[in-house]
């Protein structure tokens, strides 16, 4: 279980105040207006910022004080998630070892991920050359070899185009079920938590919302700030 | 952020570098506070006439130099401007670039070779002129030799800038070249201006190699070369004291004043025009536009010709075999490499331990990084040679201060070219890093590295060259043990071997460019794009 304990925090003027419990194995949507805190909330959970109070604990071990290297995270963001100075292997291979002291067994499961996002033959090229869903596939080979329980997508596939974006989400839903994974996915589209989300979660005013089983979440009618959202009256 | 740990390492080491810049700013300016108070009288100011000569020159000498270069650099890069097709346009804008990159005195070498008593200028009038370059010309001639190609520079930046709806307009209007000029030349360069002006002042006033080696004499002596001739001739170190605390306040009046000034200036790194401006103009407007140009091309390429002549016609083989010569080589060169080294370390040390580039640490790093502008090397130096009388001879520290002032001086360089390149990287790789845990010397050797090798040598090179150019704070603490190449040729120019003097000045001018070449090519040689 994932569990935010009013987890508090202050950018500029607006306060933030987030609550919520996450069943191990849900793929968590969310979603909400620009401003309300939703990378705000990821980035408190991958360490980027720290809270002001409040506490974060996935399967009853608190991780809040943890650096971001030490939580049981891995996190994919909108862009930057390579190095472009090194090589797609290398990219991969600093998920499993931050010095680049690797085994036999590591170069193994490096292949192994890369083959899994369909990017065999590709550890010699570097980031520049590849294509945007591309470079994504790479971010996600690397978080399979971290191993980390959770799962942290910042808009990943906001810059791909509506095909591409949909293949690249069935990938991920894919993995997630393969390595029994619990994942949060921002998403500025509802329909991404419609097709691939277990739970939806709606910000607004730096609280979570709603926090609803996708289908019930698609349900409700008498939110004002969601129907505003969803512009549906 | 939540890595406590993890940054605690980069705080102390940018804690450690701030202090040690304010242990060494502090400690000559605490050294100079404390003799002026014993037993000296600040009265003496107001009734030593020769004080008021000398503060009276040294600024009407860095007025008089601004308002010719600069004066001169309107029209000339405003001419620039508008020849876009001017042949050899590109080569004389490069070579406008050469007169920053050489030091002082090479320059100075150059401007003899050319306006000196056995110059080209005076060999071919005969005595008809007998024009003596020494004094107020001389200081004047050098100053404009540096400051006209930087400032043409600067205001072209700012008119290349000018978009091109500008120029479509200006036609359309059919705007005659007054109306361009009012409308929308001189509003960009009106912007620019104080910021140039204050900029060419600043660099004026505490020129020091220019006017030790042009002056002549003590009717026309500057501030900074009156505290090295009260340290080193007259040994007369209260003397120094009252000049350095006078040279201490005018900076800071006048910095307070730029520092609001010189924030607006543009980048000049670029040559390309970002627009293109169509040619236009009447043939009048176009011959006195190449009258400008060719004759600061002359300006500018006539003592480099005449430095490049005199450097090979003079005996370099002799040179070369003389021993002293290499000495003075080696030791410019150990000197210059760890003036390069120390300032690195100090630069990259502040930088790293900032995380939040809004912070008041990031202002507080940026002033410390500039502290020699505010305290000249002069005035730092005989600071601490005041203070290191009272341990016993001063020349076995020489090695160590002057390592220590070359470093400062190219510390607001490094930090010009540093700070925005890391803060780039960093933002672009701030959270990859901390989520991967990548920190310490595998940071160094995986990502910082890689990515900021260009600037990094960039940064380097700029202050090797800086501190192997350098004249000021050797000629207070050289001795016959130690000596660098540029002490060596003011001794030459000194002892009337004037040969020798161009020769060295030409490997002089080789070493300092070959560094600034090489640190180019080698950065650029393989850049990888994202």
């Amino acid at each position: 279980m994932l569990i935010l304990d009013n987890l508090k925090y202050a950018y500029e003027q607006t306060r933030f105040d987030f609550s919520m419990q996450v069943e191990p194995g849900s793929f968590v949507a969310i979603i909400g207006p620009s401003g309300a805190g939703k990378s705000t909330l990821l980035d408190l959970i991958a360490g980027f910022i720290a809270p002001l109070s409040g506490s974060i604990s996935f399967n009853n071990t608190l991780f809040s004080k943890l650096s971001p290297a030490e939580r049981p995270v891995s996190m994919i963001f909108q862009e930057n998630n390579l190095f472009t100075h090194l090589d797609v292997e290398t990219n991969i291979a600093l998920g499993i070892s931050p010095t680049l002291k690797l085994s036999q067994a590591d170069h193994t499961s490096i292949t192994g991920a890369l083959a899994r996002v369909d990017l065999q033959g590709y550890g010699k090229r570097l980031p520049g050359e590849l294509s945007g869903g591309e470079r994504q596939r790479v971010a996600l080979a690397r978080a399979l070899v971290r191993r980390k329980p959770l799962l942290l997508l910042d808009e990943p596939f906001a810059s791909l185009g509506p095909a591409l974006r949909s293949q690249m989400l069935a990938l991920v839903k894919e993995l997630h079920e393969e390595k029994n994974l619990t994942s949060l996915l921002v998403s500025h589209q509802p329909e991404d938590a419609r097709s691939t989300a277990s739970h939806t979660a709606f910000l607004a005013n730096g609280r979570i919302d709603i926090y609803e089983a996708t289908e019930k979440f698609f349900a409700i009618r008498d939110n004002k700030a969601l129907n505003d959202y969803q512009g549906s009256s | 952020m939540n890595t406590q740990r993890a940054e605690l390492i980069p705080r102390l080491a940018g804690f450690s570098a701030l202090s040690f810049i304010a242990v060494i700013t502090f400690g000559a300016f605490i050294a100079l506070a404390t003799k002026a108070t014993k037993g000296f009288a600040f009265s003496q100011i107001i009734t030593d006439t020769y004080l008021g000569q000398i503060i009276t020159f040294t600024l009407w000498q860095a007025t008089l130099s601004t308002v010719l270069s600069i004066g001169l650099a309107i029209p000339t890069a405003r001419a620039f401007a508008r020849q876009t097709s001017f042949p050899g346009r590109t080569t004389l804008l490069k070579l406008f670039a050469l007169p920053l990159a050489l030091p002082a005195l090479v320059g100075v070498l150059a401007i003899l070779g050319l306006w000196g008593k056995s110059g080209w200028i005076n060999q071919l009038t005969g005595d008809l002129l007998d024009f003596s370059i020494f004094g107020l010309p001389g200081i004047l001639i050098a100053h404009v030799f540096f400051n006209l190609p930087l400032a043409t520079r600067l205001f072209l930046t700012s008119l290349e800038r000018i978009p091109q709806e500008n120029w479509r307009l200006a036609s359309q209007l059919q705007m005659p070249p007054r109306s361009i000029f009012k409308f929308i030349e001189w509003p960009v360069l009106k912007a620019v201006l104080p910021g140039i002006f204050t900029l060419v002042f600043m660099l004026c006033l505490t020129s020091f190699t220019i006017v030790l080696t042009l002056g002549g004499g003590p009717a026309s002596t500057t501030l900074e070369v009156a505290i090295y001739q009260s340290l080193r001739f007259d040994f007369d170190p209260g003397r120094a004291v009252t000049l350095a605390l006078i040279q201490l306040a005018i900076t800071v009046i006048l910095l307070t004043v730029s520092f609001r000034f010189t924030k607006t200036l543009p980048d000049i790194n670029s040559l390309k025009p970002t627009d293109p401006r169509p040619q236009t103009g009447t043939p009048v407007a176009r011959i006195i536009d190449a009258v400008f140009i060719i004759s600061a091309g002359c300006f500018v390429a006539l003592p480099l010709l005449a430095l490049v002549i005199d450097g090979l016609t003079s005996d370099l083989a002799k040179l070369l075999f003389l021993a002293a010569v290499w000495k003075a080589i080696l030791t410019s060169f150990i000197l210059a490499l760890s003036a390069a080294i120390l300032c690195l370390i100090l630069c990259w040390a502040m930088l790293k331990a900032i995380t939040d580039q809004n912070s008041s640490y990031a202002g507080l790093v940026s002033f410390a990084s500039s502290a020699i502008l505010v305290m000249p090397a002069i005035v730092l130096g005989s600071g601490w040679f005041i203070l290191l009388l009272n341990f016993g001879d001063v020349f076995s520290f020489a090695p160590a201060l002057v390592i220590i002032i070359n470093a400062l001086m190219a510390l607001p360089f490094a930090h010009r070219i540093l700070a925005p390149a890391l803060a780039q990287a960093q933002h672009k790789h701030h959270r990859l890093t901390a989520s991967l845990g990548i920190s310490g010397w595998a940071r160094w050797r995986l990502i910082d590295f890689p990515v900021l090798k260009k600037p990094l040598l960039l940064a380097f090179a700029f202050a090797m060259a800086l501190s192997l150019g350098d004249l000021g704070v050797i000629a207070l603490f050289g001795s016959e043990q130690i000596t660098t190449l540029p002490l060596l040729l003011f001794k030459s120019l000194g002892s009337y071997r004037t040969h020798d003097a161009q020769g060295l000045a030409l490997l002089l001018a080789i070493a300092c460019l070959f560094i600034l070449y090489a640190a180019e090519k080698v950065s650029s040689k393989k850049s990888t794009k994202c």
